[in-house]
């Protein structure tokens, strides 16, 4: 199976200098400097690379909108802030691969002309910190990062920036805002980073593992690389895949390798044998899926064709055993203890629904319950700033609508279904531990 | 009607006590030495505020009111801005902690894996609940949001290193260390 950003897991101190240059990194320069900043953006532009943060916008094009004109210093901003419950894919290429980051990073900076970057990690990722602050060490005191960048004219500076705990900051305006020292509030767009983001210069936000694609997009071409994926999603990604599975962990697939696939191959089925009741394809603000909608393509679009979608790639399977009202409880409790508060409707939506919820489970649900969660959730989606809003209402939605039953019976205090216990051992990591 | 309780106060995790140093607070020489390098990485002060702050929790153990005050003189801001940025962020200690601080994940997938059973057992074992220190000052305990490592969950982070697969063996051989 190719492997490209997972590909030195597992070797040695790959995460150092010397054993990185050995294992390829920073050969994709030459190349990249061979080409003009508008002949790399068409050629990523070209390879259909996405932005895997979770929004999926064409990095290429992403690029492409920094305005021309401008008079003020560009930025690249790199979104290390990792949190989506069910993601866990930044961190390897953090801790592992530093070097494949930074040289990606310095083919963005070649593309979009800037130079300085900002590397913004959350702040439980000491050992990713750790990583790649050594590795910019390194890579400044063998010439790759500086004044000069491998002997060419190209001057540039990458700072590591350490969050403090907040899953909003990953949001890429609010990462901006705590990266100007304030509280993560993120800004009303337009305007978009790419016209005023940090410090109101126009500034590029990718995603880590977005980045570190970068490199084999210049190694292998465009359209080599276009064609590991699927229609417009070039390439692979790091599928996360945790929950009631045999075999938890990151998967570096094509894009567009299907769900029951990962589900069943890769992660070898569910645990202990068990039925498939749900599935989460893409980070807990993705749209729940059923049993027989399993049959999809994991890319951007075939998910959004089917009303969910693919985000950060966090995988989050679900056993029959597993009552879909506590999950909820679970998945709710997040987003209203990190909803940052700026407006309203999500603020407010989201610790009501956390509190219906968990009246619900505490034999305390009332006849309207159920469909008040409904209409909350339809009142935050769309009436807030930035997407956090939609993020929680979507499974809400999805999750009621689709096993409203089970809702119904805690209220009716039925014979409510619980959690069962889990598997009792763990097999271990496909590809990394910390 | 139901009564309303905002979320800060629902928050199990949130505890806006701030405690004071007891005596007067200054920074350190190496402090003052790493400041300037850190203002040195960005185009304008105010950018600095989360590292300086950051430096603050090595030199000081926790953000106290005192500590604010120093900040917002270092970072030349006005002092509400920074009290707002210190309690916007849960990573900010504003209270002595304990030796070591033990942050056991309560979202999905560790959820899934057992975790709840786990911080259950821990609580007991600890004697504490969520947000507080033993009384000999070895152990905080908090319960997090995903720490991203859900494909070794049930996951911890112990002070600044991150823990998977556990079970109450491991955590027993893990606080036995300690
Ligand atoms: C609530 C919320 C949380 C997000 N968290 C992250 C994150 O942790 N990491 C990330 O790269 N992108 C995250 N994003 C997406 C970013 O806003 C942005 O789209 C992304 O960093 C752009 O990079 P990309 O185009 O390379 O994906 C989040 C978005 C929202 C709305
Ligand atoms: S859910 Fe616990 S680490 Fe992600």
């Amino acid at each position: 199976m190719l492997k490209l950003v997972t590909k030195n897991v597992g070797i040695e101190n790959s995460h150092t200098l010397s054993v990185a240059r050995s294992h390829g990194a920073y050969s994709r320069l030459e190349a990249a400097f061979a080409m003009t900043p508008e002949a790399l953006t068409a050629e990523v532009i070209k390879s259909n690379l996405r932005g895997l943060g979770g929004a999926g916008f064409p990095a290429g094009r992403k690029w492409s909108f920094l305005p021309k004109d401008s008079p003020k210093p560009r930025y690249l901003v790199v979104n290390g802030d990792e949190g989506e419950p069910g993601t866990c894919k930044d961190k390897i290429i953090m801790i592992h691969d530093p070097h494949l980051l930074i040289e990606g990073i310095i083919i963005t900076c070649w593309a979009i002309q800037s130079h300085k970057a900002f590397i913004y990690i959350r702040g439980e990722y000491d050992l990713p910190v750790e990583h790649v602050e050594q590795a910019i060490v390194e890579a400044k005191a063998a010439g790759i990062l500086g004044e000069t960048v491998m002997g060419h004219d190209f001057a540039l500076d990458i700072v590591v920036h350490r969050g403090a705990g907040a899953y909003i900051c990953g949001e890429e305006t609010a990462l901006l805002e705590s990266l100007e020292g304030k509280r993560g509030w993120p800004r009303l767009k337009p305007p978009f980073p790419a016209v005023e983001g940090y410090m109101r210069c126009p500034t590029v936000v990718n995603n880590v593992e977005t980045l570190s694609y970068v490199p084999y997009v210049v190694e292998m071409g465009a359209q080599p690389f276009a064609d590991l994926g699927s229609e417009r999603n070039g390439g692979l990604r790091m599928y996360s895949i945790s929950g009631r599975v045999n075999r938890p962990g990151v998967y570096e697939l094509p894009m567009g390798t299907p769900l029951r696939e990962m589900i069943y191959d890769h992660a070898q089925g569910v645990t202990g044998g068990r039925a498939l009741k749900a599935v989460i394809p893409g980070g807990s603000s993705a749209p729940i899926l059923t049993p027989d909608e399993i049959d999809v393509p994991m890319d951007f679009d075939s998910l959004a064709k089917r009303g969910t979608m693919l985000g950060s790639a966090g995988v989050i399977v679900f056993d029959e055993t597993v009552s879909m009202v506590e999950a909820l409880k679970v998945i709710i409790r997040f987003y209203a203890h990190e909803s940052c508060g700026q407006c309203t409707p999500c603020r407010e939506g989201t610790a009501w629904l956390e509190k219906i919820v968990e009246r619900i489970l505490d034999l305390g649900g009332r006849p309207g319950d159920v469909d008040n969660m409904l209409r909350i959730s339809r009142n935050i989606m769309g009436n807030t700033i930035c997407p956090f809003g939609d993020g929680a209402a979507l499974p809400v939605v999805s999750c009621v609508t689709k096993f409203r039953p089970e809702f119904e019976a805690w209220v009716r205090r039925g014979q409510p279904v619980t959690t069962l216990p889990v598997r009792e051992a763990h097999i271990g990591e496909p590809v990394a531990a910390v | 009607m139901i009564e309303h309780t905002s979320i800060r106060e629902s928050s199990p995790t949130i505890d806006y006590g701030m405690v004071d140093h007891p005596g007067p607070v200054s920074w350190s020489d190496a402090a003052r030495r790493d400041m300037a390098a850190i203002f040195a990485r960005y185009p304008d002060k105010r950018s600095a505020t989360l590292p300086i702050l950051w430096l603050a929790v090595r030199e000081f153990g926790w953000i106290s009111p005192q500590v604010e005050k120093i900040a917002a003189e270092i970072l030349g801001r006005p002092l509400n801005e920074i009290h707002i940025v210190v309690t916007f962020y849960t990573m900010y200690p504003r209270r002595p902690m304990g030796q070591h601080h033990i942050q056991i994940c309560r979202n999905v997938s560790c959820w899934l894996a057992g975790a709840a059973d786990l911080s259950r057992y821990l609580q007991q074992r600890l004697g504490i609940g969520p947000g507080e220190t033993t009384a000999d000052g070895k152990f905080s305990f908090s319960e997090v949001e995903c720490l991203c490592y859900c494909e070794c969950a049930p996951a911890m982070r112990l002070d600044n290193r991150y823990v998977g697969n556990l079970t109450k063996t491991s955590i027993d051989q893990l606080i036995g260390e300690k």
